[in-house]
């Protein structure tokens, strides 16, 4: 056989590749300008602002710990410029970095993030005091709802389908928990109720977004309509008129860990909580495992990213949907119930205020990952916890400017001033086949 | 094509009619009372049941369109011009929410438009003494001013950095809700007041009535009319709205075809947050008078379902506008007199967008053959 | 295995994708399924695959009907299949891909990775195809991710392979090597179904070749047939691969590429230092295999991308840093590569697609608005002239066939006076017929003293078309060579070989293809 395939002689000599190549990019400034600016307004707004001759004093234990620890008090002014002069020279680094074309490393961006606040906090609360304990307590408690529903929209998107409809979710996953935690008088029945009202909302978006391929982000917004209005009418209609029976649920009780619960400082804020909590924490570490270390997750990644290729070894996209969006839906629904049984107790008309959105937010700055969802949902925790305690002191900035900040540093994110976020490639795009 | 889309919607309104009623139903105490001794008397249940599904729907109906039972025409009438009232900004808004999704781009972001709309002309309204016809003017402007800010920032973003308007736009309404939040703190909003309410709008900022001192419709629903004509004509016969529905069915094509699609969609979101803006305007100027956190109440998010089942078309919008001005106005009247919670109708409202969005569904709850190459034609 | 289909039938509402199509695969044979794109080549292997649900007939296995609900069962059934487009999961290691739908796990259900690694390595071992496990999907030249769709298949035991089009993205090299691999796997006992338009290729590998037209079986032939045999019965009638057409006569140099330099997003050049001229009057055509650069120097050309540095000179004018807009302005016509997606926007009518990209024209503009009446009277005009099969101006552009599609582009962007046209694959897709009419529209636009500018993989239309010829490889341009040159160099040049040693290695060492045209069938 006279093949090409034999040719033992010369071999064609193609030009060098050009193609690998690659000429000299100019180095990206974006993270180090991003950080020079900040560490800027840390050093002359923080530091030089700070009233001098004054301490801030931050408490490091609530009154009911076992082991008390002294307050944390430090001289306002030195110490924010110390701070800043630290926060300016992590920047600089930074653009030294940048300039050899290396990436600064992250846990460094979160030094600087963690001297940032300090930063701040010194400058908010010179002359006065605060508990550091209590702030960071409350920070967890707020994150708890928006982590869940973070978690709950990672395992939808992963798979393909965008969840607007996570504030909806959180909202019959309070009112299911409020009445069934009321009329049993148990609040773990509660906490069961909620994640099957959640499921129950995923089902209508399954039907409508896989089945149906309706739009999405559409189907989310009427759903959460749906959500406020059902759960409103029902509140109007029959929780008011009945509340005593309906709508007067037990609270979840903090249960303490034997031993770590004595930890100083942590102790208290991590490990004296209620089952929900703990529940936060096993399910950070269980979606993780599930989604990038288990066959489960491997399908579902590639269902979210490229569902035909899916397909074509045997996969069945629109059931790895189905399934998706209604653990999904029940993982936002188990969040709902700290809304209530978890926190404040009654359920009221709207109670999820947002915490929806704030929990998309979560999702896509913590790049659609558990721990990167967990991440930024205690950091939304946080600025809502500081804008509250703020307020309280009276400091110079208004509390609703803290309010805003998770909803303008998502803007950020998703305009890539912060690293760059990439969705699943296939999320939001319904599938069909011929 | 565009009877079946009519039959579509009315059927998905008689679904969403029939869903409402049995939840009616099922929270009446009559009903509950009547379903306790079911076996004994079955037919007590279905005629407590209908009782109160008919006279919550009666009273939605009398307190949206005509008053049957009133004294004077005047007052019968009244409904219909409640519904105006409710109506024009939300088909104002949603003529913005529209105009976007024709262009492919989502606004979830009405809300904050309209928030930024009343703030800017409510400013403007309430701080300057201007002559009769330049203050109202100059208000509305700086409401489409403000709106198109709010929207411009998600469209800017969206042209330079890709960032996703859906999420921009979310996260901006709770930004405007923050903002006007912090500026019912402030002198320059409350002035002396001590709770957070604005100051009341110039007598020569608002918007004149327009049938007289018995009915509250002002010109704002003209303004409406004015500005469904204007996106017509934008839409259909502009060179604007050829390049933007161009870039909203085929953003590559459109731009190898030498249009921007960068720059469409600035101009996008500027047009669809100026209309957001006009409805917040219209709104206050007309009907509130003066800002608190609730000035947007839920306009915003209202209109992206009447864009929905106005299909986006102007035409479409200013009916749906109706309906759900209709569905609000009649709720609270159905509120006061049988006693049913209002929410109902946003229950309502948020069936009829589902099953109008889903056409399958409804075809096949009614067993109706689907149209000829619908479903395998997309697939060809 | 013998694998048989009987009687399928495939319809997409009224269109007949498939009709009642019988083909049998021996064991251990390739068999080429030639057609014409469009011909339900593809919708037939999909049918076979389990994508598709047939509408009538029925597969058999070794003379047992088989069901297939979807790909699944396909798989379990010994049936594997490598995609035109890929179905690789771009953010995924070749390890996870080849694993991905029978993934072997540890204790726990956790993902055993090593498997799934060595699994890899062993089949790039026995195929020699030095495939890394833990590189990742789009990192890979897309010669490698083929290779990847091949592991993927052979590591589930595939005893049918399909290749649908496989050669599209590869040089004339690249495609021996691939020949070499389907002898191998049938050597091994695979059987091969080979979906391809290229006539040389099925004539090089097959060994037995059955013809699809308009979704049937017009009948099976030899590998040694002739080609203009089988060409015949293709495309259904005897056709001259051929233009007639005058020499060119051409003018001054109206477009000027000086040093044109593009970097892709990671920095790569992907036009790296291009110069050409085309004179006023001429066809240069861009020859070289999908993937090397050619679509991007198209959209600097346009506009659409941004260049690093370099100049395009029109008439003497500067393009580079102007818009889109401006270019057209400038008097250049464009039709792109993928019509569907650039050229039209398929909601719209035909008529507000043929003025797409001339709203600002005077004709059709009045105030702000659009003239309506004279978009309609335009789209009259141009249905008339170029023939275009359409229910009227009103229908959706989207709804028209792949080469009444192309004249709408094409219609459009003649429509107005020229001093450039440039068209990428101006016939990819399109039924025989148009593609005479398509271009012979094209070398009387060049007659009329325009400067003309087509790309193409496509050799045949290459040669017919070019009055000079730039082969370009990796970005660069390997040499501008006259209208004539031989297949076999061009081929080698489209491997980066420079013109003087392509022409010597041709000669000493000629490829299946010149074997072939020799009539030295293997």
């Amino acid at each position: 056989m006279s093949t090409v395939v034999e040719k033992p002689a010369p071999t064609p000599a193609p030009v060098p590749a050009p193609a690998a190549q690659s000429v000299s990019v100019r180095p990206s400034l974006r993270i180090p300008i991003i950080l020079g600016v900040l560490a800027l307004v840390a050093l002359a707004v923080f530091g030089f602002g700070a009233k001098s001759g004054v301490d801030s004093t931050f408490g490091l234990s609530l009154r009911a710990d076992a082991v008390q620890l002294s307050p944390l008090v430090v001289a306002s002014r030195p110490t924010a410029i110390v701070l800043g002069v630290l926060c300016v020279a992590i920047a600089a680094f930074a653009f030294w970095q940048a300039v050899k074309h290396r990436r600064t490393p992250a846990w460094l961006l979160a030094v600087f993030g963690v001297l940032w606040v300090f930063a701040f906090l010194v400058w908010a609360v010179a002359g006065k005091a605060t508990s550091l304990v209590d702030l960071l307590q409350g920070s967890l408690l707020l994150a708890v709802p928006l982590a869940f529903g973070a978690f709950g929209g990672v395992l939808c998107e992963r798979a393909g389908v965008v969840n607007i409809a996570i504030e909806g979710q959180l909202l019959v996953g309070a009112f299911a928990a409020a009445v069934v935690a009321s009329v049993t008088g148990n609040v773990y029945a509660g906490l069961l109720a909620a994640p099957v009202a959640g499921w129950l909302l995923g089902l209508l978006l399954a039907l409508f977004t896989v089945k149906y391929a309706v739009n999405q982000i559409i189907v989310g917004v009427v759903l959460n309509v749906l959500a406020v209005g059902l759960t409103s009418f029902l509140f109007s209609a029959v929780l008011k008129p009945n509340a005593a029976t309906l709508n007067t649920p037990p609270l979840m009780k903090p249960i303490g860990i034997p031993l770590l619960e004595k930890i100083p400082l942590l102790g208290p804020v991590l490990f004296d909580q209620t089952v929900i909590v703990y529940a936060m924490y096993v399910a950070v570490v269980v979606l993780t495992v599930l989604l990038f270390r288990t066959r489960w997750g491997l399908r579902v990644r590639a269902v979210g990213e490229h569902p035909e290729a899916a397909d074509t070894v045997g996969i069945d996209v629109n059931r790895t949907r189905w399934r998706n969006v209604l653990a999904g839906s029940a993982t936002a629904g188990f969040g709902g119930a700290f809304l209530t049984i978890g926190y404040v107790g009654q359920f009221g008309q709207e109670m999820s205020g947002g915490r929806g959105y704030i929990a998309l937010a979560a999702m896509i700055l913590g790049r659609w990952t558990p721990i990167g969802s967990l991440g930024a949902a205690l950091l939304f925790g946080f600025a809502t916890k500081l804008a509250s305690a703020l307020s309280v002191l009276g400091t110079p900035v208004p509390s609703q400017f803290m309010l805003m900040l998770p909803y303008v540093l998502t803007i950020f994110a998703v305009a890539g001033f912060v690293g760059r976020v990439r969705a699943p490639a296939a999320s939001g795009v319904p599938y069909l086949k011929g | 094509m565009s009877t079946g889309n009519a039959m579509v919607t009315v059927l998905a309104f008689v679904l969403a009619l029939v869903i409402g009623g049995v939840l009616i139903a099922a929270v009446d105490p009559d009903v509950t009372k009547a379903a306790g001794y079911f076996f004994s008397r079955p037919g007590d249940l279905l005629s407590a049941a209908w009782s109160a599904v008919a006279s919550a729907y009666a009273a939605l109906f009398r307190g949206a369109v005509f008053d049957y039972q009133a004294d004077t025409f005047a007052l019968a009438i009244r409904p219909l011009t409640e519904t105006m009232t409710t109506a024009t900004p939300l088909i104002i808004a949603s003529l913005g929410v529209a105009v976007a999704f024709r262009a492919g781009l989502f606004n979830i972001g009405a809300q904050g438009q309209v928030i930024l709309g009343a703030i800017v002309s409510g400013y403007i309204g309430f701080t300057y003494h201007l002559p009769a016809g330049v203050a109202v003017l100059l208000a509305l402007l700086g409401g489409i001013a403000g709106g198109a800010l709010w929207g411009g920032i998600a469209g800017v973003l969206k042209a330079r950095t890709g960032a996703h308007e859906v999420i921009v736009t979310i996260m901006l309404n709770y930004v405007a809700t923050n903002l006007l939040a912090w500026l019912l703190t402030t002198k320059a909003f409350i002035g002396t007041n001590g709770e957070p309410k604005s100051i009341t709008v110039l007598p020569h900022a608002q918007l004149p009535l327009l049938f007289g001192s018995q009915f509250r419709v002002t010109w704002g629903f003209v303004i409406a009319i004015l500005a469904s004509v204007a996106v017509w004509w934008l839409m259909s016969r502009s060179r604007l709205g050829f390049q933007l529905r161009a870039v909203g069915s085929n953003p590559a094509a459109s731009r190898t075809a030498g249009i921007s699609v960068q720059r469409m969609t600035i101009y996008v979101m500027l047009i669809s947050g100026a209309l957001a803006g006009l409805a917040g305007a219209v709104q206050l100027l007309g009907t509130s008078k003066y800002i608190t956190d609730g000035i947007a109440g839920t306009i915003g998010f209202d209109a992206i379902t009447v864009a929905l089942l106005g299909r986006s078309k102007p035409l479409g919008i200013f009916f749906a506008g109706l309906l759900y001005g209709g569905l609000s106005a009649g709720g609270r009247f159905m509120e006061v007199v049988t006693g049913t919670p209002i929410d109902i109708v946003l229950v309502l409202q948020a069936l009829v967008v589902l099953f109008v969005a889903a056409p399958a569904l409804v075809r096949t709850i009614f067993r109706i053959p689907a149209p000829s190459g619908e479903l395998k034609g997309a697939a060809a | 295995m013998k694998l048989e289909l009987r009687g399928i039938t495939k319809r997409f509402g009224p269109l007949v994708a498939n009709d009642h199509i019988d083909l049998v695969i021996e064991p251990g044979q390739i068999h080429a399924l030639l057609g014409e794109n469009g011909a339900g080549k593809s919708t037939l292997m999909n049918v076979l695959f389990g994508l598709y649900e047939p509408d009538e007939g029925e597969i058999a296995i070794d003379d047992a009907v088989a069901k297939f609900s979807g790909p699944a069962d396909a798989l379990a059934a010994g049936i594997g299949m490598v995609h035109q487009h890929f179905m690789l999961v771009p953010v995924f290691t070749v390890a996870e891909s080849v694993m991905l739908g029978h993934e072997s796990t540890r204790r726990g259900g956790l993902l055993d990775l090593d498997a799934a690694r060595a699994k890899v390595r062993e089949l790039s071992d026995r195929f020699g195809f030095d495939v890394n496990p833990d590189a990742v999907i789009e990192d890979l030249p897309v010669g490698v991710q083929q290779r990847v769709e091949i592991i993927k298949a052979m590591a589930r035991d595939a005893r049918v392979l399909i290749l649908d089009e496989p050669t599209a993205v590869l040089t004339p090299q690249e495609t021996d090597e691939l020949i070499e691999i389907m002898r191998q796997l049938r050597e091994a006992g695979t059987s091969i179904v080979f979906i391809t338009h290229k006539l040389r290729e099925v004539r090089a590998v097959a060994d037995v070749i059955t013809v699809i037209r308009h979704g049937k079986v017009v009948g099976t032939a030899e590998p040694s047939a002739p080609e203009t045999e089988l060409a015949a019965m293709m495309v259904g009638r005897a056709v001259s691969l051929e233009l007639d057409k005058a020499p060119a006569e051409p003018g001054d140099v109206a477009l000027e590429v000086q040093d044109l330099l593009v970097l892709d997003p990671t920095g790569a050049r992907v036009v790296d230092d291009v110069s050409f001229e085309v004179r006023a009057g001429e066809i240069l055509a861009v020859a070289g295999v999908q993937g090397n650069g050619q679509s991007e120097l198209v959209e600097a050309l346009l506009g659409l991308e941004t260049p690093l540095r370099g100049s395009v000179r029109l008439g003497g004018e500067e393009l580079v840093g102007l818009s889109v807009r401006q270019v057209l302005d400038k008097g250049v016509g464009f039709v792109p590569e993928d019509r569907s997606h650039d050229g039209l926007v398929g909601e719209f009518s035909v008529a507000e697609n043929l003025v797409l990209d001339l709203l600002f024209d005077e004709r059709y503009r009045r105030g702000l608005s659009v003239d309506l009446a004279a978009v309609q009277a335009n789209a009259t005009a141009r249905i008339e002239e170029y023939d275009i099969r359409t229910r009227g101006p009103a229908q959706p552009a989207g709804r028209l066939s792949g080469g009444n599609q192309q004249k709408v582009v094409v219609a459009r962007e003649l429509s107005r006076p020229l001093k450039l046209f440039v068209a990428s694959q101006p016939t990819r897709g399109v039924d025989v017929g148009s593609i005479e009419f398509l271009h012979r529209r094209i070398v009387s636009e060049r007659d009329v003293g325009t400067a003309v500018l087509i790309v193409s993989t496509e050799l045949d239309e290459v040669s017919a078309l070019a009055d000079r010829i730039a082969v370009m490889y990796r970005g660069r341009v390997v040499g501008v060579v006259p209208g004539d040159t031989p297949r076999d160099v061009l081929g080698l040049m489209m491997a980066g070989v420079p013109l003087d040693d392509a022409q010597r290695q041709a000669a000493e060492n000629p490829t299946t293809e010149t074997l072939l045209e020799e009539g030295e069938a293997p």
